[in-house]
């Protein structure tokens, strides 16, 4: 009887194509839209844990002021010597890299492009495992002369320079002209979303004497030694700041140690808390297409009531047409599932690109949206399809 | 219930005995059948009338177990109907009875093949034993051109044919035919009493037939008169056409 249900149910089925094809277009757009909000949100996440790596590991970030985001607002800046007391003074680091940034317009004959221009030392690589593409970093010599030397990211060099190398050529910033060394290997986007190549670095004291003015140094950051303990280096930076800054026991800190791994974990749970937001969202127009088939179902065993007459009357068991109606829902409800998959395979496949996110394939979410658009057809076919079997043959034959 | 007191005939294809069917409850109380007794033999042709609202379409219901009776006893085969449950009955229709309605009732958009077949599905046969025995059904009632044809394709003499083919298609004991002239012309109407009348001559199936038209009665043996929910008069029919 289960191979000829399911012949009778693919027969009903086509027999009806554009009703079953209209019944079934809530169970692919729910199937479709969860799995396609699953899959993005693993990219995004995995895309942020592979921003964690590139941001350089074992990295804290020290900045002025208590949140993030609010800059130097209030509390002063760092300069140059509490970088250089950081580098004498607590242990386990590999690098301290005092950082001021500031967006200006860089010039290269007639193309212009507003980037971020950021004043380091040659530490700042190491910290944020800059690489390479061609030319080299600046040395202890330039950094301390504040020649006008620059290392700018490959976005830069796209938009500035045609198919020729950068390095020996010299850009003009605002009033000065400096010389590119090295050019950068690309990293892609950060974990906030910023083009990490958009970039310009040059020595410290050139940017702060040309562009910034002031001795200020607004991020320093602090690249621990592989396997240092980020607790030991948070407090003795807490206590080495703190007495720098002078303040008294009873002040708060007008300061914050970031961990870039800490950011990157916060920011990845976010991204899991939307996925399961959207994830819900989504879930719930599942169910809207779970009710879509009972209705339709409803309705057909309506109009069929004379037809499933007939069956009874011929000698079907309740149970036989039971399964017939179950099988329809089931058969209905999966195969707008397979459609779903397929629908979002392409969507994930075409975001995931536009997005610039990885198309991460989940065999477990696919299967499980599979496995609950068929259980949905068994649910919600069921009320019809007892409806169906119970019918009384006399009555039913009766039915206009 | 159940009247102890019947004598088996052993003879007997079907036998009813005190049968009383009670619809509704208190005031609407409505006996539609007031203690029928009726025995039939295998092979005959019964033909069953009476006015509207004498109880022929509720005997007629009990007789092809779609329904219960309220008391008395039913036996088929010797086997008390009244008691099987309802799928059950359902089993007893798919072995032993085929049905023939007045308005034909075949599937929609199924060709007549497939209706015939039908039954056999519920039988649990072959596809190859339903297709040679389904054609085999269609060609005894002529219509083996018109296998690939949907019932909306056929007139309604044809559908009746294939209604026919589709009750006879398992073998059954017992015909039952509900009016089945009833939505046809008289010239129709006449073809599908001789269609009957062969079956229960050539292949000795017992038919059961409801009807309000003498000149279709008169195909019958038998002729079982009911009103009032009572068989006023039950006789041999020695003129059949």
């Amino acid at each position: 009887m289960g191979w000829t249900t399911l012949l009778l149910a693919l027969r009903e089925i086509r027999r009806n194509l554009m009703r079953s094809f209209l019944t079934v277009l809530g169970i692919v757009i729910g199937v479709a839209a969860v799995v396609t909000m699953v899959t993005l949100g693993n990219g995004a996440t995995q895309s942020v844990s592979d921003q964690i790596s590139s941001l350089g590991s074992n990295l804290l970030m020290l900045r002025p002021g208590q949140r993030m985001g609010h800059g130097s607002s209030g509390a002063p800046s760092f300069n140059a010597e509490d970088a250089e007391a950081i580098k004498t003074q607590v242990s386990s680091l590999k690098a301290v890299a005092p950082t001021v940034s500031r967006t200006s317009v860089v010039v290269v004959g007639t193309k212009n492009w507003a980037t971020s221009i950021t004043g380091s030392n040659s530490d700042y690589f190491t910290a944020g495992n800059w690489t390479l593409e061609e030319g080299r970093f600046f040395n202890a010599t330039e950094e301390r002369a504040g020649k006008a030397v620059c290392v700018i990211g490959a976005t830069v060099r796209k938009e500035l320079y045609e198919a020729h190398s950068p390095v020996g050529d010299s850009m003009r910033i605002k009033q000065f002209s400096c010389e590119v060394i090295g050019v950068l290997a690309a990293k892609g986007q950060s974990a906030m979303g910023r083009d990490q190549d958009d970039t310009v670095v040059m020595p410290l004291r050139t940017v702060q004497r040309r562009l910034t003015g002031k001795q200020d140094v607004t991020t320093i950051l602090i690249s621990m030694q592989d396997g240092a303990s980020t607790e030991q280096v948070t407090n003795q930076l807490n206590v080495l700041m703190r007495e720098r800054r002078k303040l008294s026991d009873n002040e708060d800190d007008n300061f914050s140690i970031r961990d870039t791994k800490e950011i990157a974990q916060t920011l990845s749970g976010a991204i899991g808390t939307m996925t399961a937001l959207l994830g819900a969202v989504a879930a719930v127009s599942l169910l809207v297409g779970g009710i879509g088939i009972m209705n339709i179902m409803l309705v057909s065993v309506t109009e069929r009531t004379r037809e499933i007459g007939i069956r009874l009357a011929i000698g079907a068991l309740e149970k036989e047409v039971l399964m017939q109606f179950l099988t329809e829902a089931v058969v209905l409800s999966a195969f707008g599932g397979l459609v779903g998959l397929l629908l979002a395979a392409v969507a994930c496949y075409g975001l995931a690109a536009m997005l610039s996110l990885p198309f991460l394939f989940s065999p477990s979410i696919n299967l499980l949206a599979f496995g609950f658009s068929a259980a949905i057809g068994v649910i919600f076919g069921y009320v019809p399809a007892r409806r169906a079997a119970q019918l009384d043959p006399i009555e039913a034959l009766r039915h206009e | 219930m159940n009247d102890a007191s019947i004598t088996v005939e052993s003879d007997a294809l079907i036998q009813l005995a005190g049968i009383t069917k009670t619809y509704g409850r208190g005031q609407a109380e409505f006996q539609a059948l007031k203690g029928v007794d009726l025995s039939i033999r295998q092979g005959e042709f019964v033909a069953i009338m009476g006015p509207s609202g004498s109880g022929k379409s509720t005997a007629m219901n009990i007789l092809g177990c779609l329904d219960t009776p309220t008391s008395g006893a039913y036996l088929f085969e010797g086997v008390h109907v009244e008691n099987l449950s309802r799928d059950q009955r359902a089993l007893l229709r798919r072995n032993y009875l085929g049905f023939v309605f007045q308005g034909f009732n075949l599937l929609a958009r199924t060709s007549a093949q497939e209706n015939v077949e039908l039954p056999l599905l519920y039988r649990g046969e072959t596809a190859e034993a339903r297709h040679e025995i389904g054609m085999a059904a269609l060609r005894s009632v002529g219509l083996e051109e018109w296998a690939h044809h949907t019932s909306s394709e056929l007139s309604g003499g044809q559908q009746q044919r294939v209604a026919i083919a589709r009750a006879i298609v398992t073998n059954p004991k017992v015909l039952l035919a509900d009016e089945p002239t009833g939505n046809l012309d008289s010239k129709r109407g006449h073809e599908i009493m001789e269609l009957l009348v062969s079956m229960n001559r050539d292949h000795g199936i017992t038919i059961l037939m409801v009807t309000h038209e003498p000149d279709i009665a008169a195909y019958a043996k038998r002729i079982v008169h009911f009103v009032d929910g009572e068989i006023a008069l039950d006789d041999e029919n020695g003129g059949a056409a």
